[in-house]
C-alpha cells in the first residue's frame, strides 16, 4: 500500500477508537434529554467518576479487565440513579433553568469530590496485555481494537433494548411525551431511572476504556471529553439514540483528521467550527426533527 | 326507569365531594357521583366545567381532595400506574397515541400491568375484529394515522388493558360525525360485553343517547342528573347543551 493510504487508514483506525468513547457518553446526554428534556451536564463527570471506579477495582481490588469493567459500569449506573433520584427528581416540574443549574452543580460537586479524595492524578495500570499487530504497514493494537469492538457491541445491544424489549418501548413512549404513559400502567419513575442507569454504565464503560488508552486520569478530565460527547449527542439530533452514535463518529473523524493534516493547535478550532456550520445547514441534528405536535 | 335509577344496582365507581385544585384554581368544587356495574354514565358540561379533570383524578394523574372507591377500594394511595392494573382503562383527550411507536407495541404498552401475557395474541385478534384498519396499519407508526384511526387505536388500547372501567375523555372530537356514529356504536358494542363506560363528552346529544344515566357539570359542580332520555327532554338541558 502507499504510504499515504497507510496514512489515512490509521487516522481512520483512530478516529474509530476516539468516536467510540465520545459515542458511548453521548448516548446517556441523548437518552436523558430523550426522556426528560433535560441537559445532564453533570454526565461528564459521571463519565471521570467511572475512570476513578476503574482505577479503584484495578488497584486497590486488584481486578482483571472483565470484572473492573463490570463492576465501573455497575458503580457508574448507581451513580446515575442516585444523582437523578437526589438531585434532578425534586426538580422535575421546577422551571427547565433549575435543572440545568442544579446538573451544572452536581458536576462541580462530583469533580471537587474526587478532587478532595484524589488530589494528584492517577494512573490506570495496565489490565490487558497490549499486542500491535502490523497490517500491511498500518498497525493495530488489541486495546484499540477491544475499546472499538466492545463500544459496537454496547451500542448494538443499547439498540437492542430501546427497539425491541417493553422497557425500551416505554422509553420511547416517554419520549414522545409522558402525560398518559402511566395510564398504559407503566412507572415512569422507574423507566426514568433505568435510563439514567443505562447511560450512566455507558460512561462508566467509556471511562474505563478511556482510562486504559489515555492511562493518567485527573478530576477534570470529564469536562472536555463531556463536551465533546455533548456537541456529538447535538450533531447526531439530541435524543436520537442512533443520531448520537453518528454524530460521536464524525466529531471522533474530523478531530483526529485535522490534527493528522493540520497543525495540532488546528484541531478543536476547525473541529467546532465544522459542527458549527453543520448546525447551521440543520438546526436540528443529522437524524433530529422538530416534534410535529398532534392533537 | 323515569325516577332517575338505570336499573343497575351494585356499585362500581363512587366519587365523593372531589376537589381539584390546579394552581390554586378550583377546577372542581366538591363533586359526587357514582356509576353502577354495566351502566354507560355520561358527563356533559361546557369547556372548562371541569370534566377532564374527573376523569384525571380517578386515574390518578392530578393529586386531589375527596374520596374515589373502585370496588369499594380507596384509591387515594394507588399510584397512577398501578390504577390501570386495578381494572381501570382510560382513553384520555387528544387520544395520548404515541406517535413514534407502531400500532402494535402502542396496544402492547397498554398490558404492562398484565399478568396473563399468554392470552395477548387473543386479544390483539378481538381488537383487530372490532377494528379491522388497525390490523392494516399494525406495523405503522401512531403518529401517522388519520384522527379517526388514533381514536380507534386509543380505544383498542384501553381495551388491551381489560379494564372492568372505561373512561372516555371527548372521544368524538376532531372527527367526522359519520366517524363519530362509529365510536358510540363501537362503545355501546363494548358496554354489552360488561364494560362499565364513563364517558365525558361535548356531544351531548349523542352522548345522552348511548347513556344510562347522566350528571351535567357547570363551573366545577353537578347541576342535574338523571338518567340519558330524562336530560334529553330536560328544558335546561336543551337549550345549554342540545342547541334547541
Amino acid at each position: 500500500m502507499s504510504e499515504g493510504i497507510v496514512y489515512w487508514l490509521q487516522q481512520v483506525l483512530n478516529a474509530l477508537q476516539l468516536g467510540s468513547i465520545y459515542a458511548l457518553i453521548a448516548l446517556g446526554y441523548t437518552m436523558v434529554y430523550g426522556i426528560l428534556t433535560m441537559i445532564n451536564f453533570a454526565h461528564g463527570d459521571v463519565f471521570m467518576v467511572g475512570a476513578f471506579f476503574c482505577f479503584l477495582a484495578a488497584v486497590y481490588l486488584g481486578l482483571p479487565f472483565v470484572p473492573t469493567l463490570l463492576l465501573t459500569m455497575l458503580g457508574a449506573a448507581l451513580l446515575g440513579v442516585m444523582i437523578e433520584r437526589l438531585a434532578y427528581k425534586p426538580l422535575r416540574h421546577a422551571p427547565r433553568v433549575s435543572a440545568i443549574i442544579t446538573a451544572l452543580g452536581v458536576g462541580i460537586f462530583l469533580e471537587n469530590f474526587t478532587l478532595a479524595l484524589a488530589p494528584y492524578p492517577k494512573n490506570i495500570p495496565m489490565l490487558l496485555e497490549n499486542v500491535t499487530w502490523n497490517l500491511g504497514g498500518v498497525s493495530l493494537s488489541s486495546l484499540q481494537l477491544i475499546i472499538i469492538l466492545l463500544s459496537l457491541g454496547l451500542m448494538f445491544l443499547l439498540d437492542f433494548v430501546v427497539h425491541r424489549t417493553p422497557v425500551g418501548m416505554a422509553m420511547r413512549a416517554i419520549s414522545w411525551d409522558k402525560t398518559f404513559v402511566p395510564l398504559m400502567g407503566v412507572p415512569v419513575d422507574l423507566i426514568i431511572s433505568i435510563t439514567f442507569a443505562i447511560g450512566a454504565g455507558l460512561a462508566g464503560a467509556a471511562g474505563t476504556m478511556y482510562g486504559l488508552a489515555y492511562p493518567v486520569i485527573d478530576p477534570y478530565m470529564g469536562i472536555m471529553v463531556g463536551w465533546k460527547a455533548f456537541i456529538s449527542a447535538v450533531v447526531g439530533g439530541i435524543g436520537n439514540i442512533r443520531g448520537a452514535m453518528i454524530g460521536a463518529y464524525i466529531l471522533g473523524g474530523v478531530e483526529i483528521m485535522v490534527a493528522a493534516f493540520l497543525p495540532s493547535t488546528y484541531r478543536d478550532f476547525v473541529a467546532f467550527t465544522l459542527l458549527l456550520l453543520l448546525l447551521i445547514v440543520r438546526p436540528y441534528g443529522i437524524l433530529g426533527s422538530p416534534r410535529i405536535q398532534k392533537v | 326507569m323515569s325516577n332517575g335509577t338505570s336499573g343497575f344496582e351494585e356499585i362500581l365507581l363512587e366519587v365523593r365531594d372531589l376537589v381539584v385544585v390546579y394552581d390554586g384554581i378550583r377546577a372542581l368544587q366538591g363533586v359526587s357521583f357514582t356509576v353502577l356495574k354495566g351502566e354507560i354514565v355520561t358527563l356533559i358540561g361546557a369547556n372548562g366545567a371541569g370534566k377532564t379533570s374527573i376523569l384525571r383524578a380517578i386515574s390518578g394523574l392530578v393529586p386531589y381532595q375527596g374520596a374515589i372507591l373502585f370496588e369499594e377500594r380507596d384509591l387515594k394511595r394507588v399510584p397512577a400506574h398501578r390504577i390501570v392494573g386495578l381494572g381501570i382503562a382510560q382513553v384520555p383527550e387528544g387520544r395520548g397515541i404515541f406517535g413514534s411507536l407502531t400500532v402494535l407495541e402502542n396496544l402492547r404498552l397498554a398490558t404492562w400491568q398484565r399478568a396473563d401475557k399468554g392470552e395477548l395474541e387473543a386479544d390483539y385478534d378481538r381488537v383487530f375484529q372490532i377494528f379491522p384498519r388497525l390490523r392494516e396499519r399494525q406495523h405503522q407508526a401512531g403518529g401517522t394515522l388519520s384522527g379517526g384511526e388514533q381514536q380507534m387505536l386509543a380505544v383498542a388500547r384501553a381495551l388491551m388493558s381489560r379494564g372492568r372501567l372505561m373512561l372516555l375523555d371527548e372521544p368524538s372530537m376532531g372527527l367526522s360525525p359519520r366517524l363519530v356514529q362509529d365510536i358510540f356504536r363501537v362503545i355501546e358494542e363494548i358496554n354489552r360485553t360488561g364494560v362499565t363506560i364513563l364517558l365525558v363528552e361535548q356531544n351531548a346529544n349523542m352522548a345522552l343517547r348511548i347513556a344510562s344515566r347522566a350528571y351535567v357539570l357547570e363551573t366545577g359542580s353537578v347541576m342535574l342528573s338523571g338518567t340519558g332520555r330524562e336530560l334529553l327532554g330536560d328544558p335546561r338541558v336543551k337549550e345549554a347543551y342540545l342547541g334547541a
